[in-house]
């Protein structure tokens, strides 16, 4: 896709929920069936509209968990218990049932390896869903710069794709991941135990690398606080990009 | 809750710009009229709580741009920049 092309007005399409696979007890992935779908690109996100029967209707943005892949698109949501869109979502779409969606959209927060620079990642809670999508498409791409991924959960049951994740660090020597449980740990544990701080950043992203982007999704207050440690390590400013949830999801 | 937990990124407004411009926006090199620095429009603040969508600069705070819907009108107030780089080649 040109980058800076005309892409012209996003139309409202129809998408059919195809799978739904849940991934811990609050958050499930939507595999959805989108014909007409332009494609995406790693990092890229949706709209989501839902129209209630008298024509109320509310609208939310959810991160693509997948790479590209035909008209199948994959939504990964976490049912926020105040949510008006999400528990919906979450607790009471079916396999065969319609949503609106609009999109891609997003070509800031946006990484498809066209380099083989460092990639660096930084995930607080479900902030992880659009950096998955960039994971598992560099992890297609067969030859990728080396890349690190520190996630910060609150507890372990609340890590998202926490099998596939050890699974891609475990068949790639120039992936490393390393995750922070910030509430509970179970007995055992090995990982941080701490909220993310400039010590930890450093070492599992070893430094900040000149060529390196950083990608930092989460809630407000995570990435305000990653962000400023990653251009206290000497990332250049331009070079960290954020997507901020707002308080406590989106 | 505080207005700081409620930022979030231009990447956030990025479907309402594209909705108006029918482009994609966050790719947009912003000048803040305020002080001087230029972003992506990706990297502005963006606060979606106010009765429409406000965009601050990250840097000073100042707002840059201002969108606002009633019924089947819209107004943009895009006076807090001062210019805008968009790229017309690939």
């Amino acid at each position: 896709m040109a980058r800076a092309a005309v892409l012209g007005r996003l139309n409202w399409l129809l998408a059919e929920l195809v799978e739904l696979v849940p991934e811990t007890p609050r958050v499930k992935s939507l595999v959805l069936a989108a014909p007409g779908w332009p494609g995406h690109r790693p990092g890229q996100h949706v709209d989501v509209r839902l129209t209630a029967e008298d024509g109320y209707q509310a609208q939310r943005s959810y991160s693509i968990a997948t790479p590209p892949d035909g008209e199948r698109v994959v939504l990964t949501v976490e049912r926020l218990e105040d949510g008006e869109v999400s528990p919906f979502l979450v607790d009471e779409l079916l396999v065969g049932d319609r949503i609106e969606l609009r999109g891609p959209i997003g070509g800031y927060f946006v990484w498809d390896g066209a380099d083989r620079a460092p990639l660096h990642l930084v995930a607080g809670g479900s902030g992880i869903v659009p950096l998955m999508a960039m994971l598992r498409h560099r992890a297609g791409l067969g030859s990728a710069g080396p890349a690190a991924l520190v996630y910060s959960a609150r507890t372990e049951g609340e890590l998202i794709y926490r099998e596939e994740l050890d699974r891609l660090a475990a068949d790639d020597g120039a992936l490393r991941i390393a995750y922070t449980l910030t509430r509970e740990r179970p007995p055992g544990w090995t990982g941080y135990d701490r909220r993310i701080d400039p010590g930890m950043l450093g070492e599992v992203l070893g430094g900040a690398d000149p060529n390196a982007t950083a990608f930092v999704c989460g809630p407000t207050r995570f990435v305000e606080v990653a962000a400023d440690a990653l251009v206290g390590l000497g990332y250049e400013p331009g070079r960290v990009r954020t997507e901020r949830f707002g308080p406590s999801g989106r | 809750m505080e207005n700081a937990d409620l930022k979030l990124d231009g990447n956030a407004a990025a479907g309402e710009l594209r909705e108006i411009f029918g482009a994609e926006m966050t790719i947009v090199r912003a000048t803040c009229g305020s002080c001087g620095a230029v972003r992506e429009m990706g990297a502005l603040s963006v606060y979606l709580h106010a009765p429409g969508t406000v965009f601050r600069c990250p840097g000073c705070d100042a707002v840059l741009v201002r969108i606002v819907r009633a019924e089947e009108r819209l107004w943009l107030d895009p006076s807090g920049v001062s210019c805008l780089e968009l790229r017309t080649g690939a």
